[in-house]
């Protein structure tokens, strides 16, 4: 063993090397401490060594976590009731407002949708409310919370922001009932947009399907067609979707084929629609077909460019 | 060689433990008096062993405490480097007390250290330790007998287990 070696030595210089390795030591941590103090060297040590350093923490707070449980354990039972009824007061309060905000949410979502439609189209188009009623025995007339005091009358096309809905078929003062697609009495002209062909989109009372009858045998329209307003007869401004094409088959007749149409709108679901004011011309070509493709992700962004461009050229 | 490393070994695993302890929280009213666990197992093997404990192993391990706690890099290396120069100063002296005399000086020691702490704390501009703080010394001096005995019992029973 090293020690009777070690308490031989003169017991002097030990000291005295003692002494010096303490001042060595003494300086060395005033350094360390004013360092840190003007450097914050501390947290870049700290962040370095955060992979060794959190786990000791973890460690660490581990008894005070058992002695916390074992508190929850043996806190007095009327206690805990008390505390769980408030707990679930509260989490239903905070339920019902989560609720509330998620709905929130989505009408923001369809309204915005509803915008971007009105801007595409470039038309004056006014925003109505459903109001959720019943008329008659079946679902095919709505009513919405806009009338005559607001400007709307009878025969404007009311769309949401898939398609086309219907249209305005009676006003009151502040309401107003509109005939959806799918009204058996209700008629669109309609126009493939492949092909170009075109036809008339009668609603079937079916709630989510319309026929578009007394189309040639030989016309090329195919299941997964889209159909769009045709602008024709002066009723609905051209270019709007209504629908797509699900099924083809013969009419009973045998003579010509009906095309089976999904409405585009979402008849059941949605809660606010635009009604366009601008009626089109009474008689007129259809539409032009760039109407049709939505080129919003486009326009706005060749528009940017060129202004860029613009703005990069002035100075 | 083996009995020396099983010594190493309980040397740092009573280390590790005692930093431990310097980090688990009490509950507030009794927080500032909460023992400096690292100085008590510190003294105890500077007056045990010979040539474990050293200047140099104190400012290391006081580097890591400050690394722990985050308080002020140097602070506690410079704290224990201290300590463990007094009591190997006068090791020979301390090893032979009896027990109440031997805490006492552990009171004395802890007094030291805490008297440095407020200074280094004053000269670094943070706020003044609380008052109750000032009765830690007191708390270490009053348990250092159990920290002797518990830490004495393992050692001999190790090194028994070891030879």
């Amino acid at each position: 063993m090293a020690l009777p070696q070690k308490e031989s030595t003169p017991i002097f210089s030990d000291a005295t090397a003692g002494t010096l390795r303490l001042i060595a030591y003494l300086a060395l941590a005033a350094v360390l401490m004013v360092l840190d103090h003007r450097n914050g060297w501390l947290h870049r040590a700290r962040y370095a060594t955060a992979a060794a350093i959190v786990p000791v923490y973890k460690l660490a707070a581990l008894p005070a976590d058992w002695i916390h449980d074992a508190g929850v354990a043996f806190t007095q039972r009327s206690k805990l009731i008390d505390e769980n009824r408030q707990l679930r007061e509260t989490l239903m309060l905070a339920e019902a407002r989560l609720n509330r905000m998620q709905s929130v949410a989505q009408q923001n979502e369809r309204l915005k949708q509803l915008l971007d439609t009105q801007h595409l189209l470039g038309m004056h188009a006014q925003l109505a409310r459903l109001i959720d009623v019943q008329l008659g025995p079946t679902r095919d007339r709505v009513m919405l919370n806009v009338g005559s005091r607001e400007g709307v009358h009878v025969g404007q096309t009311v769309i949401d922001s898939h398609g086309v809905m219907g249209q305005i078929i009676e006003v009151l003062p502040h309401a107003s009932v509109a005939m959806l697609v799918i009204d058996p009495e209700h008629a669109v002209p309609v126009m493939a947009t492949r092909t170009g062909s075109r036809g008339i989109a009668h609603g079937t009372g079916d709630a989510d399907q319309l026929v578009v009858s007394n189309l040639p045998l030989s016309s090329d329209i195919k299941a997964g067609d889209e159909l769009v307003t045709s602008g024709l007869g002066g009723r609905f401004p051209g270019g709007f979707p209504v629908g797509t094409v699900t099924r083809l088959e013969r009419d009973p007749s045998g003579m010509f084929l009906q095309a089976l149409v999904k409405p585009a709108a979402e008849l059941d679901r949605s809660g606010e629609v635009l009604l366009l004011r601008d009626q089109p011309e009474p008689e007129g070509p259809p539409a032009p077909a760039p109407l049709v493709g939505p080129p919003d992700s486009l326009a706005p962004a060749s528009s940017e460019a060129h202004k860029r461009a613009s703005a990069g050229a002035a100075p | 060689m083996n009995r020396f490393r099983a010594q190493g070994w309980t040397f740092w695993i009573g280390i590790a433990l005692s930093l431990l302890l310097m980090l688990v929280p009490l509950p507030a009213m009794i927080e500032p008096l909460k023992p400096y666990w690292p100085a008590l197992v510190l003294i105890y093997w500077a007056l045990e062993t010979s040539d474990r404990v050293t200047v140099g192993l104190a400012f290391g391990i006081g580097l890591a405490a400050d690394l722990l706690n985050g308080a002020l890099l140097g602070d506690q290396a410079l704290r224990l480097a201290v300590l463990v120069f007094i009591v190997l100063r006068f090791r020979s002296r301390l090893r032979f007390f009896p027990m109440w005399q031997q805490a006492l000086a552990v009171w004395l020691l802890l007094l030291n250290n805490h008297v440095l702490q407020a200074l280094i704390r004053a000269f670094a501009g943070d706020s003044p330790m609380p008052v109750l703080s000032w009765l830690e010394p007191v708390v270490g001096a009053v348990i250092w007998p159990f920290v002797f005995l518990l830490l004495d019992d393992v050692h001999t029973r190790l090194r028994g287990k070891a030879t």
